[in-house]
């Protein structure tokens, strides 16, 4: 029997809530006409503001909540009625929602999900200890979960949600809190993951970091509905989203704005900091330090992404 | 700069708002004291019933009216045990109230009271309504009764907010608080009359009873409105009341102030 | 992929015995909580002792009818208690994301709320409830025979049935009114205070309530009824103690429908 291509696949999905307003009971349309596939081994990041319906699809997908519209199904089956054994293919990481006991230590957590898992004695043991290593788990391997930092935690979700070796991994914004070192180790680990287990994933996220580093495709959701889907760089080609430079001179001085490729935003401290932003199809970022350069002495620099919020407000503003 | 009695006054009646924002809960509250009521009204009428219709100053009139009062002012007497401010105390956010120039026991007993006085509307006065039209019970038809019975209720409450205190006002030096918070809860209700009126136990847990400032929290307030007792008795019961209120947060007061010393000790 | 019954079990039972553990490795809170789980039983015990003591018989039994009322009702509801008596916190595992975490895992739902935790404190309690039952038992001059041997064990069976059914139906019901678990607290702690009256005392809508609805009165008071061979009252029978099995079928049918309909609603499917 041939195993269905698609690990995701949903036509005008769609799910509507009735919510309580004051007296009156109106309809929330949270996800509507939402039609994607994702296939095996694809990392998809799925992206949009807040409320935009991502917990939502994500609840679907695992068959937390049935579909008002339209229908889905997940590595084959029908989430609501084969829940069951569907989820012994999916690992879901819930940012707020934790998958372990609090008040035990984390180890005693695994033990405890490979038995929920039914994983043999061996098959534990191999996959705790990958993951232990792989995620640098060892320091707090005995700590309780309450005593863990977010970033420790987090890696622990992610660790947990991964046990028993799904084909299908669903983070639903995993780095929100996290600093940047321990974003960056749960970037590198998905994606070793992903290159040694051929695990699809699906990403949803606020932070273009996570997509840009993760993620082949984009599905950006804006109200519940499909504003874009494609690649990250096409999207920023079609929003035509900036980045931004920021550059710390070594003196203050007059406001850069003839910098070519560049358009001035602002300057701090009398021009002792100042914003650059540019259009990433256009020039690069070395380019516009270069012209910088020219014009005043560099003594530190950074460069912003920009951000989902700014990026999903262009695509709104392109569909209208 | 002290706090004026203005801030008080605007802390009860936030207290008074936050009672009011669950009102689904108020109804299955309403459900629950209902049942609780019939229940009761079966159990202790039988027992005047083997009792030949009247048992220490109860007949069934009376003991209705003692079953639905009791019930209403359920929602409003703290009986069990804990409170915000214990929280805070034990994880040591009660420093930053410290900071505050509002007197600490005074304004947690002024959130604490506010909202349980609003529980009176959607607990204390349907249980009334209840009672009456279900089961009749024997009310006052002079209006002394009232005032003085609202008085008491007053007291009864605000004593229930101020010893509750104590309770919190403990995890300054405890660190197991719940023992505490459990042992009232588990004693609280019983002495103070809540499923078996106090005059109906045998002698020596009456003077148990009458030792706890519990039953001027309940059985007290319930005797005065109900109109139950006589005027000079009703006038002792509140004078006992008053009595245990002014001990009661005295004994607060001087709690805080060691408790204050202590965090400041501690660092805290 | 059906394994034998210890592989079928092993998630259930290493969640419990991770709970257990958990318990007591706070020996100091554990310890706290015993003592005030043994407290609120003495308590009840004394709400109970408290009118019996002041009057000869009430609702036709004495003091030591009572006590053997108490004990089996009691045991009964501490067990029940001590399995299940988390699930009437549902609303709180739904506000807080915690029940969302068991779709996630490729078990039945009802079965992961139910061995999610344990409170051995209840343990205490049941102490109570047990020295008041063998107290009744002595203080009545039962005579073991076989045939009061077998309606107490179905009485206790049946009591921690029914009363466990009360949590679990809590449970269904707080899907629906996610701030009102107060509304539950009317059948489930109501029904443990109505399960150590004398049903007998009751107004025909209360005995409907329950003895019929919730069958809480067949916990206690109706077996003991026909245990001790007393006389039967209004629209309950003396042999009706025989019956409790069929109020444990019926509560536990209630409890099951009220969980489905409420998971349903919970997912939002059929509306």
């Amino acid at each position: 029997m041939t195993e269905p291509d698609a690990v995701i696949e949903s036509h005008g999905l769609g799910r509507d809530f009735r919510v309580r307003d004051g007296l009156r009971r109106r309809t929330v349309v949270a996800v509507d006409d939402l039609t994607v596939r994702v296939g095996a081994g694809e990392a998809v990041g799925y992206i949009g503001a807040n409320g935009a319906g991502k917990s939502t699809t994500i609840k679907m997908l695992v068959g937390i909540l049935v579909p008002t519209r339209g229908s889905v199904r997940t590595c084959g089956h029908d989430p609501v009625r084969d829940r069951r054994r569907l989820v012994r293919q999916v690992g879901v990481v819930f940012g707020q929602r934790s998958q372990l006991w609090w008040d035990l230590p984390v180890r005693e957590s695994f033990r405890i999900l490979a038995s929920i898992h039914a994983l043999g004695a061996v098959r534990e043991r191999e996959r705790t200890d990958e993951l232990v290593e792989r995620l640098e788990m060892g320091a707090y391997w005995s700590t309780p979960v309450r005593q863990l930092s977010l970033g420790q935690r987090m890696r622990a979700e992610v660790a947990a949600a991964l046990l028993h070796s799904p084909r299908l991994v669903v983070l639903d914004e995993p780095t929100i809190g996290l600093d940047v070192l321990s974003k960056q180790r749960l970037r590198e680990f998905l994606v070793t993951e992903r290159r040694t287990h051929g695990t699809t994933l699906l990403l949803t996220t606020h932070d273009m970091g996570d997509v840009e580093r993760l993620c082949d495709r984009v599905l950006l959701v804006d109200r519940g509905r499909l504003a874009y889907e494609g690649t990250l760089a096409g999207l920023s080609r079609t929003v035509g989203a900036e980045r931004v430079l920021v550059v710390d001179l070594a003196e203050p001085g007059a406001d850069l704005v003839t910098v070519p490729g560049a358009r001035h935003l602002g300057s701090e401290a009398g021009g002792l900091r100042q914003r650059l932003a540019f259009d990433a199809e256009v020039t690069t970022a070395a380019k516009v330090l270069a012209a910088v350069a020219e014009h005043a002495e560099v003594v530190d620099l950074s460069v912003e992404e920009p951000d989902v919020e700014d990026v999903v407000r262009r695509v709104y503003a392109s569909r209208r | 700069m002290r706090a004026t009695a203005r801030t008080y006054a605007r802390l009860l009646a936030a207290g008074f708002r936050r009672g009011s924002a669950y009102p689904l809960a108020a109804l299955g509250g309403l459900v629950a004291n209902a049942t609780f009521g019939l229940l009761k009204v079966g159990i202790l009428f039988a027992t005047l019933d083997a009792a030949g219709g009247e048992l220490n100053g109860y007949d069934v009139g009376a003991m209705s009216a003692y079953i639905w009062l009791s019930q209403g002012l359920l929602g409003s007497v703290n009986l069990y045990g804990r409170t915000d401010v214990a929280e805070r105390i034990k994880n040591g956010d009660i420093a930053v109230d410290f900071a505050r120039p509002l007197d600490v026991q005074a304004a947690s007993i002024a959130l604490e009271l506010g909202s349980r006085l609003f529980a009176l509307l959607p607990r204390g006065l349907p249980s009334v309504l209840i009672g009456v039209l279900l089961v009749g019970m024997s009310m006052p038809t002079t209006p002394l009764p009232y005032l003085l019975g609202a008085l008491s209720v007053l007291l009864g409450i605000t004593l229930s907010c101020t010893t509750v205190y104590l309770v919190a006002a403990s995890r300054f030096w405890l660190v197991e608080g719940r023992g505490l918070e459990i042992l009232y809860m588990v004693a609280s209700g019983f002495l103070a009359g809540l499923f078996v009126p106090v005059p109906l136990f045998p002698g020596w847990l009456r003077t148990l009873a009458s030792a706890t400032p519990f039953p001027s929290m309940l059985q007290h307030p319930v005797d005065v409105l109900s109109g139950r007792v006589d005027l000079a008795t009703s006038l002792g019961l509140v004078a006992v009341q008053a009595a245990w209120l002014v001990v009661t947060a005295a004994l607060g007061a001087v709690l805080t102030r060691a408790g204050r010393v202590r965090l400041e000790v501690q660092g805290g | 992929m059906r394994g034998t019954l210890a592989a079928r079990t092993a998630p259930y039972r290493a969640v419990l015995a991770s709970r257990v553990r958990a318990q007591r490795s706070y020996r100091a809170s554990f310890r706290m909580d015993l003592l005030g789980s043994l407290l609120v039983g003495l308590v009840e015990l004394a709400e109970v002792w408290v009118l019996f003591h002041g009057v000869g018989r009430i609702g036709g039994l004495d003091l030591g009818q009572v006590l053997l009322v108490f004990g089996l009702a009691d045991v009964a509801y501490s067990v029940a208690d001590l399995l299940v008596g988390h699930c009437d916190g549902l609303a709180g595992f739904v506000r807080r994301g915690t029940f969302d975490v068991f779709y996630l895992r490729p078990q039945p739902l009802l079965l992961q709320l139910v061995t999610s935790d344990i409170s051995l404190r209840r343990l205490a309690r049941a102490a109570v409830g047990i020295a008041a039952l063998v107290t009744g038992l002595v203080v009545n001059d039962v005579a073991l025979t076989p045939v009061a041997v077998g309606l107490l064990a179905l009485a206790l069976v049946s009591g921690v049935a029914v009363s466990s059914a009360m949590f679990v139906l809590a449970a269904g019901v707080q899907f629906f009114v996610v701030d009102g678990a107060e509304l539950t607290n009317a059948f489930v702690y109501g029904g443990r205070y109505a399960s150590t009256q004398p049903a007998s005392v009751w107004s025909r809508p209360v005995k409907a309530a329950f003895v019929f609805l919730f069958p809480v009165a067949f916990t206690g008071y109706l077996p003991v009824v026909t245990l001790l061979g007393l006389p039967g009252t209004d629209w309950l029978p003396a042999w009706l103690g025989w019956c409790a099995p069929l109020a444990a079928v019926w509560a536990w049918g209630l409890a099951l429908l009220s969980w489905r309909v409420g998971v349903r609603h919970y997912q939002g499917g059929g509306g």
